[in-house]
């Protein structure tokens, strides 16, 4: 019975939006702090260190970090109002119910009476329908130490096969093709080979506003010699200063790859002892790019061939590199097929493993790196084994005390658990650090799924718009409520810090978990009194397989300013692995690893890394008469995923209010559309009214529109949910839209808030 | 204590990103808090994301004091222009009008002009502003003159200004391109043909000293 109440305008009346501003003790002046905690930001990938300052339980404010090693007291303006989510008007303090005749939809509950609420619809579900009827959805903004109690709680405590997480809308094409060319998943360098380095190559990452510390990376860079090439559909505030700006039609990254592949061989811009020694399959590849000519790529890619050939000359030349991706070459339909075009570049440069040489994808979420490797994800067990691979299964039982029998199989990606809903194959989710609604594309159809369940439930501290149509929302915890570890965009394990202790009833949110696997009588297993518990239970789960953490421990994290995996414990080597410092590093030659085994750096029995044959297909859905204009999506500097906390940070929403429809002139003038006008976007999907942002930075064929907002103002309204047949990642960056001045305002009366 | 000499500020437009780190974070400053003394502008949004801080650029001779009728604006002895005093301020105006940075800033609510004092509370305490401590593309960048050389080698600090007959020097420097560039991307034009060259280096500041023409010539 998962409805959505009826009284929307009420929910968000009660339980938000609303804006924080700094007010009383967070605005006056010459306030002593209680303590100031070392910590991360909540948000992104990059995990910035910053310092809270608390006072009586309430973070006040903050103060630059400027000795952690990464961004030495940078921060984007997320982190430095991140603190006015705490002790916030719309924090969800106790557990609540779905109950029409309250306001609001919801009514609060004591936390044992919903927890045992849950577990009853668990087992209920679960008998009628068999344990694969409810699904779990997990999230990448979770420690490590949740995120892997996450992946226990569903296979051990609900036996359910189907569990996934929102790093599926993420990190998951990079991840799935740096599997298959290097045998593991992690950026191969630390960010300060990017300072070494002769070129800087960014496809499909808006750096200053996703990862806007890395900006001072690159353009340090620049200061010290490198050339800058940037490919991206918009002139990003990162590509205004490149060298080199590559105007790429949404979806035809494969192409360009390819071309620049073509003409480094053409003119025996290669490493060939790297390709003997170190790789395989460079052949079929090198035959396959024997078509991507200049011309041709010109033809598909919609850059000049001039400027094609310049980059492949830039990038031939030079004598160090990195190449550095994000979600605009990964949310394609052909995602991993993109990742692997670039990795073939950089194989065929032999730049990878020495300093100032190297590759890596920007992570997006704050532990999306961390967040992927420890079990839940729908076929991975913790350590990044497999849960089809039996010798994992038996060490991964072993490690929690079950028959591997008892373990379930591989499961389905997030977007297929909500078309198993709506088949009516799965009847009740849980779900955590994930708001579907507003992240997922096509959200009509996934909002609909949701009125299908007979029971959900949410873990949130915010009512989030997908939490609407829960039956029981149990209060979570917030970034500064707890204490874990993270794994930032370079691989760094960081530890978070707790700050203040949850307010009311909310609760760390692996206590919950726990707590609902005691009223399940499922305690087993389950009874960790402390995140540095669980993380010892991990570092043997995780221990002698590709993302060792078994050597990483919270002091090593402090004395060091992080711990790069793999960090072996003392059995996996020999005895000098007793304090391994970490791998900043990937692939080096003479390194070992447990694959490999000293056959040579990369993590396949052979040593060696993997070509592979990227093939061109164009978008799932390309422009046509009926809807001829490219729509792509993306982020702003100031707004977060799906806008849950930022959303609700007052100065953060001024900062940039409502979202545009960035067009280009030429296009504006052929719809009759000017600056600041309404303008309607429709897709075969749904249609939204924003207003325009005529600007000269964007491809006159495209438009773009950032994503972080619900209900009207939701971009995923829009887009389509084809996905990559490897990675399951949905094809955010391109879809098929025709736009016209709209015929009046939208309807905002409900504040642009309608679910 | 005062801001320690062989400290200096340099603002960097060129790496600009737009992103409002330092806005943000200057109203968290101990002194002003919830009033951010930063203006950051869109030089010319339709054309180019190029964006550029304002920080007070703290005059030698700073207009906004000279125009003062209450003496309220003073220059302390190590060469930082503090915010109006409160007891002197009258709030007419003539500060604002007549900065030609555009950086005071009247707040009516406390009939005061206010403006970037660059942190004094911090630089004068051995910290840096909070600005250049939080700017995450080191468009704001506070460090010694050895430093700064040896991390910007394509650039160099001016703190020169020329306004019409009005010749300024400030203690916060302007780093400009050590080769003069200029103006904007335009994509289609990249599009079209000229993918590298022309439009794609460019930089909205031109050194001031050097004739206009010249600066403007690619």
């Amino acid at each position: 019975m998962a409805k959505l109440p009826d009284q929307l305008n009420n929910i968000t009346e009660r339980f938000g939006p609303h804006l924080a501003f700094n007010t009383g003790v967070r605005l006056a002046t010459n306030v002593e702090p209680d303590k100031i905690v070392k910590t991360h930001c909540c948000f992104c990938g990059q995990q910035c260190g910053i310092q809270l300052k608390v006072k009586d339980n309430v973070v006040i404010g903050f103060e630059p970090w400027e000795e952690f090693p990464f961004n030495q007291g940078m921060l984007c303006p997320k982190g430095v109002k991140r603190y006015l989510q705490g002790a916030h008007p719309d924090r969800l303090l106790t557990a609540i119910e779905r109950d029409e005749s309250t306001e609001g939809g919801f009514r609060p509950i004591p936390y044992d009476q919903a927890i045992s609420r849950v577990a009853s619809e668990i087992q209920r579900i679960q008998s009628a329908y068999g344990n694969d009827a409810f699904a779990v959805l997990s999230g990448a903004s979770l420690t490590i130490e949740k995120a892997y109690l996450m992946g226990k709680f569903a296979r051990v405590a609900m036996k359910t096969a189907y569990i996934d997480y929102n790093g599926r809308l993420c990190m998951v094409s990079a991840a799935a093709g740096n599997k298959k060319a290097f045998g593991i998943d992690r950026a191969a360098n630390p960010w300060s080979d990017i300072l070494k380095t002769e070129v800087v190559w960014i496809s499909g990452a808006n750096v200053a506003e996703c990862a806007p510390i890395t900006t001072n990376y690159v353009w340090q860079a620049r200061e010290n010699g490198a050339k800058i090439i940037v490919v991206d559909p918009r002139i990003t505030p990162v590509a205004r200063t490149c060298d080199l700006f590559l105007p790429i039609k949404p979806g035809r990254d494969i192409a360009l790859f390819n071309g620049i592949l073509h003409l480094m061989i053409e003119n025996d811009w290669l490493d060939h002892d790297f390709i003997n020694d170190y790789t395989v399959g460079f052949d079929a590849v090198a035959e396959h790019v024997r078509i991507w000519t200049p011309r041709r790529t010109a033809e598909v890619t919609g850059i000049t061939e001039r400027a094609i050939r310049q980059a492949a000359e830039m990038w031939g030349e030079a004598k160090s590199s990195f190449l550095l991706h994000a979600r605009g070459i990964e949310h394609h339909s052909h995602g991993v097929q993109n990742v692997l075009g670039a990795i073939n570049i950089v194989l065929a440069s032999g730049r990878i493993g020495r300093e100032g040489c190297g590759y890596a994808t920007i992570t997006g979420q704050g532990n999306g790196q961390g967040g992927r490797e420890h079990g839940q994800k729908c076929d991975q067990l913790p350590g990044a084994r497999d849960i089809s691979n039996p010798e994992h299964r038996a060490y991964i039982a072993g490690v929690w005390g079950i028959d591997e029998k008892e373990m379930p199989g591989a499961g389905v990606d997030a977007y297929e658990i909500f078309r198993k809903i709506d088949r009516g194959e799965i009847k009740g989710l849980l779900s955590i650090c994930f708001n579907p609604k507003v992240s997922l594309p096509d959200n009509d159809f996934v909002a609909r799924a949701l009125d299908k369940l007979e029971f959900y439930v949410a873990i949130d501290f915010f009512l989030n718009e997908s939490a609407h149509h829960a039956d029981i929302v149990l209060p979570g915890s917030l970034h500064e409520e707890d204490e874990g570890i993270v794994t930032q965009t370079e691989g760094r394990v960081i530890k978070i810090n707790k700050a203040v202790d949850p307010p009311g009833d909310a609760k760390q949110d692996w206590r919950i978990i726990q707590d609902i696997a005691r009223a399940m009588g499922r305690e087993r297993g389950f009874t960790f009194n402390e995140p540095r518990e669980i993380l010892d239970e991990l570092r043997v789960a995780s221990k002698g397989y590709i993302a060792d953490y078994s050597g990483v421990t919270y002091e090593k994290i402090e004395r060091q300013g992080g711990v790069f995996w793999p960090c072996p414990s003392a059995e996996w080597g020999d005895d000098q692995h007793q304090d391994h410092p970490g791998t900043p590093r990937l692939f080096e030659k003479g390194s070992w690893n447990p694959i490999a085994k000293g056959a040579g750096p990369f993590y396949f029995p052979d040593g060696k890394a993997r070509f592979n044959v990227a093939q061109y297909t164009p978008p799932a859905e390309d422009v046509d008469e009926e809807y001829p204009i490219i729509l792509t999506t993306g982020r702003v500097v100031s707004q977060f995923l799906s806008g849950t906390q930022t959303r609700r940070i007052g100065p953060l929403v001024d900062q940039y209010p409502e979202p545009r429809i960035e067009m280009h002139p030429r296009l504006a003038e052929k719809l009759g559309v000017e600056d600041g006008d309404w303008t309607t976007v429709e897709s075969r999907r749904g249609r939204i009214t924003l207003k325009a942002q005529v600007v000269t930075t964007i491809r006159p064929d495209t438009i773009f529109i950032p994503y972080h907002w619900a209900g009207a103002k939701s971009a995923n309204q829009l887009t389509i949910a084809a996905q990559d047949p490897v990675s399951k990642i949905p094809e955010y960056k391109v879809c098929a839209v025709r736009v016209k001045k709209a015929e009046t305002a939208p309807d905002w009366t409900d504040g642009g808030r309608r679910a | 204590m005062a801001v320690p000499s062989h400290m200096e500020f340099f603002i960097d437009p060129n790496r600009c990103i737009g992103c409002q780190s330092c806005v943000q974070a200057c109203g968290e400053c101990d002194t002003h808090k919830g009033h951010p003394m930063i203006h950051l502008e869109y030089i010319d949004r339709a054309h180019s994301a190029q964006t550029t801080p304002v920080v007070c650029m703290h005059c030698d001779q700073p207009t906004c004091a000279e125009v003062c009728p209450a003496d309220a604006i003073k220059r302390t002895g190590d060469g930082v222009v503090q915010t109006a005093r409160k007891p002197r301020c009258i709030a007419c105006n003539n500060c604002v009008l007549a900065c030609p940075f555009g950086v005071p800033k009247m707040k009516t609510e406390f009939q005061l002009m206010m403006k970037c004092d660059m942190c004094y509370d911090r630089t004068s305490a051995g910290k840096k502003p909070m600005c250049a401590t939080v700017c995450p593309s080191g468009a704001l960048f506070f460090g010694t003159r050895e430093q700064v050389e040896q991390l910007r080698p394509r650039s160099q600090p001016v703190n020169r200004f020329q306004f019409g007959r009005q010749t300024i020097t400030t203690k916060v420097n302007m780093m400009t391109p050590k080769v003069g560039q200029a103006e904007y991307i335009d994509v289609t034009a990249a599009m079209d043909e000229e993918a590298i060259g022309k439009s794609i280096f460019l930089n909205i500041l031109s050194v001031v000293e050097e004739d206009l023409d010249d600066s403007e010539q690619v």
